[in-house]
């Protein structure tokens, strides 16, 4: 610690505390405890006739060395190193934006999803076989609205331009409605699968706001829609042990729980989970690691070796892809994933570290995952007019077109920065740029297809 | 003399459960009464206590208490607790125990 002269006594104990307040081990109380001690020590020794700055270096080096006591108080306060974050932490961090206000906000947005998904009971739609597409169709509309508003909120940005993201949503639920779906209609099962995809983007926008264009904002948004899927997963795992209760504990007294899992639990609690993930996520971002590119090291591996396994078992038999129905959306799925692994890996990635091992076993993955999804397309290209157009098909296959060209621009740039002829960043803002593409294509399944297919 | 540093970490809870049953203290002042009463062969690095202080709180033998001094100080008074007297107590007589013994051994084979 440099103590020059001009430095007065006071800045010297601001910084000492800085430096403590930098380890984990301690926490506020204990800064102050200690930092009376160090004065306590420096009255005592100025009182002996030292100088102030003296002073200062002998009480600083009484009370030891910063490694050590650290470690020391880490071993007394062990539960300090696993970061906690529960609901109304008493005094945890009040420099925390939002903090108590938020937490109220959240869970009125989150019981206020839960509820939307019964208004449409009051009006004669229950939730049972015959009014389920509706419920289907409408899924995103009852959360994401909600979500958007969080967001809204708490980018402090309740001003008029706020009021265009309700126009998407307003869009949504009339094309979500109007069109006169037949029972069983594959276009309808279509919309309820892209409408979310489509509006994902809204929220999105919502969440970096002006951001949007810039290529970091739409990379946290990345980050973020990866970590609540993870944290939904695991909210969906407590979900499941608390309906496991239910029906044990009704049934232990001859009752049937099921209206109240079907009609309440699932429903509201499936809509309500969106909203507390995503202020988990963003209560926890600065707090822990995040898993979805943990995830991403762990997979790439396997998937590469699944993969090239699997190209080289074909080659090997001589086997072709057996093209029966659904094998075109289990191939998209899989393009999907690796498109996923590559985001991911992106996103937890410093673009201006050079390749890497990792980097080549991406490359690995995505080309034979263009070699494995080529072959299938072939197969299937060979038979599609014997199968005719149905929406399904055609869905399938431009989902898969777009991601093959994502891949295959992907594969060009990674093989670029691996040869050290481009830059991380490139690939970076091809992945980030590409994003709207999803959602304009899953636009176009929810708009386009059901009039040109007739509803059918 | 330098104390081998198992030992010092072995006394170190009896000798403050010993000085806060004198009466409520705070680190700075432990620190200094230790040194006192060891003729300052007992050096404590000052910030150690404070581990061992939160350890013996956490295990409920003292308490704590946030107070303001008469010199306008905030500090932490820690006060020790019935179960960290039966504690006290208890270590007492097994430092006794170790003590009698070494004190027997020593008269015996090499007075000093």
């Amino acid at each position: 610690m440099t103590t020059p002269g001009d430095q007065s006594l006071e800045q010297q104990i601001a910084h000492w505390r800085e430096y403590l307040r930098r380890r984990q081990a301690f926490q506020g109380s204990d800064i102050e405890e200690l930092e009376a001690h160090l004065r306590d020590q420096l009255t005592a020794l100025t009182e002996t006739g030292l100088a102030d700055d003296e002073a200062f270096l002998v009480a600083v080096k009484r009370m030891g060395s910063l490694d050590a006591l650290s470690r020391e108080f880490a071993r007394a306060h062990s539960d300090r190193l696993w970061k906690q974050l529960v609901i109304g932490s008493g005094p945890a961090d009040d420099s925390a934006p939002g903090g108590q206000a938020e937490v109220l906000v959240v869970l009125g947005l989150a019981v206020a999803a839960a509820l939307a998904i019964k208004v449409p009971a009051l009006f004669g739609l229950q939730i049972d076989d015959r009014d389920l597409p509706f419920y289907f169709r409408n899924a995103a509309l009852f959360v994401l609205p909600f979500l958007t508003v969080y967001f809204v909120w708490k980018r402090g940005s309740i001003h008029s331009s706020a009021l265009w993201l309700a126009l998407p949503f307003a869009a949504a639920a009339v094309f979500a409605n109007i069109f006169p779906f037949g029972t069983r209609s594959d276009t309808q099962r279509l919309t309820a699968l892209h409408l979310p995809l489509a509006l994902w983007l809204v929220v999105g926008y919502a969440y970096v706001r002006h951001r949007w264009f810039a290529r970091e904002g739409r990379m946290d948004f990345v980050r973020f829609s990866g970590e609540l899927a993870i944290y939904y997963v695991l909210i969906a795992l407590g979900g499941f042990v608390l309906i496991a209760f239910t029906v044990m504990l009704f049934a232990s007294i001859g009752m049937k729980a099921d209206w109240l899992i079907g009609g309440w639990i699932v429903p509201c609690g499936a809509a309500g989970a969106v909203l507390i993930g995503s202020w988990l996520v963003e209560a926890k971002q600065s707090v822990i690691e995040n898993m979805a590119p943990v995830l991403t090291r762990l997979f790439t591996p396997l998937f590469s070796v699944l993969l090239l396994a699997f190209l080289g078992t074909m080659a090997w038999t001589g086997s072709p892809i057996n093209v029966e129905r659904q094998v075109l959306i289990g191939f998209d799925l899989l393009l999907a994933l690796v498109v996923g692994l590559v985001l991911y890996a992106a996103s937890a990635r410093d673009p201006h570290a050079p390749p890497d091992f990792f980097d080549g076993l991406q490359l690995v993955l995505v080309v034979s995952a263009l070699v494995v999804d080529g072959v299938a397309l072939a197969a299937i290209a060979a038979r599609i007019s014997e199968f005719g157009f149905t929406p399904n098909r055609v869905a399938a296959l431009g989902e898969n077109l777009i991601l093959l060209v994502n891949l295959a621009w992907t594969a060009w740039l990674y093989a670029r920065f691996a040869r050290r002829r481009g830059s991380f960043a490139a690939l970076e803002r091809w992945q980030v740029a590409y994003l709207p593409v999803y959602a304009i294509w899953a636009a176009v399944v929810v708009i386009v297809f059901p009039p040109v297919f007739g509803y059918r | 003399m330098d104390m081998g540093k198992d030992l010092v970490a072995a006394s170190a809870t009896p000798i403050l459960l010993a000085i806060l049953a004198e009466g409520d203290s705070y680190g700075y002042a432990i620190i200094k009464r230790v040194a006192e009463l060891s003729g300052g062969h007992l050096q404590w690095t000052d910030g150690m206590l404070y581990p061992v202080l939160h350890r013996l709180e956490r295990q409920g033998l003292v308490a704590a208490k946030w107070s303001t001094s008469e010199t306008g100080r905030r500090r932490k008074y820690y006060r020790i607790t019935k179960d960290g007297r039966t504690q006290l107590a208890a270590q007492r007589q097994q430092w006794q125990v170790v003590d009698a013994a070494l004190r027997g051994l020593w008269m015996q084979t090499c007075p000093a």
